[in-house]
């Protein structure tokens, strides 16, 4: 038998909400709606009453609101999964990269400048526990080994 | 019989699709992007395949969350290119290789790959945009493609290993096609990146170079790298460095690096590419016959004749 991985270890991650079967299962209406956006027909009808077009879905209140609110980290949280969410963006006209300005907080300006500047540093970016303050980077570079626990806290 | 001469890796940006669609390639911020894939058309204007297999991952385009495939080949005709929100990219159609696709098929799955068979689907940018960077912009893409998508949007994607095992098992049934083929596998996407959540913008060179210079010499340790390891280290959609080690165990243990190239930034992306050649003798000979030379005459014992043929 395979042993599956604890959610905990990729909990860890800061800022990241992993797509799994649990959130997938948790987002399907989020999901479904947001494919149902690849239509034009259907992304004029959703537009022209939001809320009704959401009724359609089987979305929790939250999921609504969060829809509605174009919250997308608590989409993302609820199940959503970027690609999916990212055609709600499209329907307002947004990329990729605006989203992603939007998720972390960020003005269109700060995020564009992060990025050229070669974008944001994995350092203290590893994970909440400070589990994995140390670069993984032997495996990268051939042996599999992961990082030994660090006691360093990340604040 | 039929050869992989070559594998290619690329990221696939779907910004760098939109900066070709609208004619921004020359911008000082796309141009330094898109100068690093000169050389990679010239290359592939002398290689000149007679087919490619393109490892790449579908994004909520042609699979929605009703079904799910780890891997999905294609063995269809052709592909069209899907709308993905601002209609269809202006691209060619891509034309299929239903013989190979369905003869790999047969051969994986024989041999343990349970891969699902795709006779309709639409591509989006994960396929169409290495296309471009390899063959720019022509008016029909130069040779058939067979698409294998694979898993990387929901966890878990398969391994690495895994990957690395069914490049191996694509490499096999390659082998064992009746006609004198010269086939180049793509690997894309990639390389650190993240596009979702507070964390989006995490880029990691370090990570990145090691994984290149893992890729060319050390192939089997790198791809016994662990999920957790890519999300934490190259970013939530860094995972898709997955489906480089589909391209790379199909190619030989050892091989050669004919070009590297890495810039940051492409949007949210690092992008990524290398091209590593196959030395084996016989994938030198197919490689200098070229296309229209008439017949590979390799024999089936393989060794010696090799070098008689060219
Ligand atoms: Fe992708």
């Amino acid at each position: 038998m395979v042993k599956v991985k604890p959610a905990e270890e990729y909990e860890d991650i800061p800022g990241t909400f992993v797509f799994n079967a649990e959130r997938s299962r948790q987002g399907y209406g989020i999901n479904m709606f947001c494919m149902s956006l690849m239509k034009d027909e259907n992304r004029k009808t959703f537009k022209a009453n939001e809320a009704a077009y959401l009724k359609k879905y089987p979305l929790t209140p939250e999921q609504t609101d969060a829809i509605l609110k174009r919250d997308y980290n608590r989409m993302l949280e609820l199940g959503g999964n970027i690609y999916f969410t990212a055609k709600l963006g499209a329907t307002d006209g947004h990329s990729f990269r605006h989203l992603a300005a939007v998720m972390t907080g960020s003005t269109q300006d700060d995020y564009a400048k992060m990025m050229l500047e070669g974008g944001r540093s994995v350092e203290g970016n590893r994970s909440k526990s400070g589990k994995y303050d140390k670069p993984a980077r032997k495996a990268a570079a051939g042996s599999a080994k992961k990082a030994k626990p660090s006691k360093k806290r990340k604040s | 019989m039929a050869k992989i001469i070559a594998g290619l890796a690329s990221s696939h940006v779907p910004a760098i699709g939109a900066a070709i669609d609208n004619k921004q390639t020359e911008e000082p911020y796309w141009k330094r992007v898109f100068a690093g894939f000169e050389k990679t058309k010239r290359w592939m204007a002398e290689t000149k395949p007679d087919v490619v297999i393109a490892i790449y991952n579908d994004h909520a385009s042609a699979f929605s969350v009703e079904l799910i495939p780890t891997f999905a080949l294609g063995t269809a005709t052709e592909f069209p290119p899907a709308d993905e929100g601002w209609g269809p990219r202006p691209v060619p159609v891509v034309k299929g290789h239903p013989e190979l696709a369905s003869h790999i098929a047969t051969s994986a799955i024989l041999d343990g790959f349970d891969l699902t068979i795709v006779n309709k689907m639409e591509v989006d940018h994960g396929l169409t945009v290495p296309l471009n960077l390899a063959f720019g912009s022509p008016k029909e893409w130069p040779c058939p493609v067979i698409p294998l998508a694979v898993n990387v949007v929901q966890y878990p994607p398969p391994t690495g290993k895994r990957c690395f095992d069914l490049g191996r098992a694509i490499r096999k049934a390659v082998a064992s096609y009746p006609d004198d083929l010269r086939v180049v596998v793509f690997g894309t996407g990639g390389m650190s990146h993240q596009i979702s959540g507070p964390r989006a913008g995490l880029i990691n060179q370090k990570f990145d170079k090691a994984f290149l210079d893992g890729l060319t010499k050390d192939p089997k340790k790198l791809a016994a790298m662990p999920h957790l390891e890519y999300m934490r280290e190259a970013g939530a959609e860094g995972i898709e460095l997955v489906m480089w080690h589909v391209m790379r165990g199909a190619l030989d243990d050892k091989v050669k690096e004919v070009y590297r190239f890495y810039t940051v930034p492409a949007s949210n992306t690092a992008v990524g590419h290398i091209i590593l050649e196959n030395t084996g003798k016989a994938a030198k000979t197919a490689a200098r016959k070229k296309v229209g030379a008439g017949k590979v005459a390799a024999k089936k014992s393989g060794k010696k004749p090799a070098r008689k043929a060219a």
